[in-house]
């Protein structure tokens, strides 16, 4: 191992997650746009994921806790569908205000 | 020892079922209503399994016990809620035959509400079988992505505006969830309930994580302020989807708020939050009937009674764990929410199903619309007044049970605020159920016609008012069922 670096990797993941988290739910919360918001969402959970990443490396001499990769692969895909669903209602709001029917 | 089976078949059943109503629609209803039927068989079972042993069940899936494996838990409050919302589900997709069913030609509404409904209530079983955070946030995500859809069914614009609003709420209440299950982990390294209680310590990190997680779940269930958009989509959605929302995923979150101060972290809640957490659940009750009283629509008048009824919930903080030391009261307390949250969701099902048929056979449901239908639909409004009786708190229905033990613990702790606004909430309750039920019982125009609606429209709710009914008739089996295995804290106190 070389010398110690100033700041531990893990502080600095820890850090850019919670700055993630504050930049995203201040994002969220301000009057704005639904795909603004849904960005904004987004956004805060890569924070939360990074901040969850940074936790697994609690205990240096073991390593990398391998369980909060594991849940942050489920947070993804979970994080995915809403996505989807917010666009698709996104979508089909734009089509009935065009006068389009949503019954076809 | 129950049989791993009882513990599977409530989530796989439905889960299983979903999938098949996307492969073969014409087959949905049959699946669904089979599936949703041995998940109600198999939460009878545990029930009576749970009340004869007065233990509770468990099943490390694959034989890996947690913290790296996955269990499932049964205690007398899980079996309780899953019993409920099997029998609500099955009763809701009962009625869900006439709007949704096959009709011969794939529609999209026909086609999507099926596996939307099975999700939902697979969902809903995995929380309630649970004992994990991270489980708890995917069958929540399960749960609101499912609800969000059902609410936008009906295609309309003001439908999908709800829903939409109904997503972003359920979005930032999963963030501060799943922010603060992510500290929990940082703190204790797992988030198995079991073992988070074992290790469970005062500090500032476990507070802000339980607080963020409180707040996100506080939004799910609809808790006065964060209510905006309980009402529009609990209206927006067709009246079966209400019935599911209204009664049963509110109660879900809810279910997790419980297993977090009760159960993970017990004796960590303190005054100030328990305080917090009773004051927006008194103002909810309040502010709700209030609401509720000034509808003009049937639908309306129900969904604002829900925020009302999910106040009383939150009561149950300050009143089961707002003392230092263990008091006798803090079991009454606890086992009237519990009652409560069953006896709500009985009643709200039957409630918004009696709206639907009411608004398919009136054409509209405003009370205007409805009024004298008792002479064309005298069981489906001897359902609502039933149900309503519950709502209200009468005895001896269910709501009366709970609304008597929340009543004795406020008043034996000398909390009596909280008591007040039991017995207010219950005034209010008869004030604004009493306008829709006189627009009911009136006389009709002469020449006033109803479409006729199936027999089972009627029948559905009139079981579930009923079933709410008895749940204060035979109020000893709910009581001592919520008994078993429950958790030190509900006993002892949160702090």
């Amino acid at each position: 191992m070389g010398g110690d670096p100033i700041i531990a990797s893990w502080l600095v993941y820890g850090c850019c997650g919670a700055v993630l988290v504050g930049l995203g739910l201040f994002g969220f919360m301000r009057p704005t746009t639904t795909l603004r918001r849904v960005l904004a969402f987004n956004i805060v959970g890569s924070g939360i994921f990074l901040l969850f990443g940074a936790t697994g490396y609690r205990v240096p001499s073991t390593g990398a806790d391998p369980v909060p990769q594991a849940l942050i692969i489920t947070g993804i895909v979970v994080a995915l569908a809403a996505t989807a669903l917010a666009v698709a209602l996104m979508l089909a709001l734009a089509r009935v205000s065009a006068g389009r029917d949503e019954d076809a | 020892m129950v049989h791993p089976a009882l513990l599977v078949a409530p989530i796989a059943a439905p889960l299983l079922a979903a999938l098949l109503a996307i492969a073969f629609p014409r087959g949905a209803v049959a699946a669904a209503l089979s599936a949703v039927g041995v998940a109600l068989v198999a939460s009878l079972v545990l029930v009576v399994e749970v009340a004869r042993t007065g233990t509770g069940a468990a099943l490390a899936i694959g034989g890996w016990p947690p913290p790296l494996g996955i269990a499932l838990e049964a205690d007398g409050l899980s079996a309780m809620f899953l019993l409920a919302a099997s029998t609500i589900g099955l009763g809701v997709l009962v009625v869900a035959q006439g709007p949704f069913g096959w009709t011969g030609r794939e529609t999209r509404k026909g086609y999507s509400f099926w596996p939307l409904a099975l999700c939902l209530l697979a969902a809903l079983n995995a929380i309630f079988l649970s004992r994990d955070f991270f489980n708890f946030y995917v069958g929540l995500e399960l749960l609101s992505l499912s609800a969000v859809a059902l609410v936008a069914l009906d295609g309309k614009r003001e439908a999908i505006e709800a829903a939409l609003r109904y997503l972003m709420f359920a979005l930032v209440g999963s963030l501060l969830y799943l922010l603060g299950a992510a500290l929990l982990y940082a703190q204790y390294g797992t988030l198995d309930i079991g073992l988070i209680a074992a290790s469970a310590e005062t500090n500032g990190p476990t507070l802000v994580a339980a607080g963020l997680m409180t707040a996100g779940l506080a939004a799910k269930t609809a808790l006065f302020p964060l209510h905006a958009w309980l009402p529009s989509a609990h209206t927006g959605a067709p009246a079966v989807a209400s019935a599911m929302l209204s009664a049963l995923v509110p109660k879900a979150s809810f279910f997790i708020l419980v297993r977090v101060w009760f159960d993970a972290l017990p004796g960590q809640a303190g005054p100030g939050l328990t305080l917090v957490l009773g004051t927006m659940g008194a103002v909810a009750i309040v502010y709700g009937s209030i609401l509720a009283l000034l509808q003009e629509r049937l639908k309306l008048i129900i969904a604002y009674s829900t925020v009302a009824q999910l106040g009383y919930l939150f009561l149950v903080f300050p009143l089961a764990g707002g003392d230092s030391t263990a008091q006798p009261w803090f079991a009454g307390a606890w086992t009237g929410g519990m009652v409560h949250a069953v006896s709500h969701g009985l009643a709200k099902a039957a409630m918004f199903l009696c709206a639907g048929a009411m608004m398919a056979a009136a054409g509209g449901d405003k009370l205007s619309d409805v009024r004298g239908i008792v002479a064309k639909m005298p069981l489906a409004t001897f359902a609502f007044a039933l149900a309503a009786v519950t709502l209200m708190g009468l005895p001896p229905s269910g709501g009366f049970l709970a609304k008597y033990l929340m009543l004795t613990a406020a008043f034996a702790s000398g909390a009596w605020v909280w008591g007040a606004v039991v017995l207010a909430g219950g005034l209010l309750a008869a004030l604004y159920l009493y306008r829709p039920l006189a627009s009911l019982f009136a006389p009709a125009d002469p020449d006033r016609t109803f479409t006729s609606v199936p027999l089972r429209t009627e029948l559905v709710p009139l079981a579930l008012a009923l079933v709410a009914v008895l749940l204060g008739v035979a109020s000893q089996f709910p009581y001592d069922i919520l008994q078993v295995g429950r958790s030190v804290a509900a006993e002892a106190g949160l702090e």
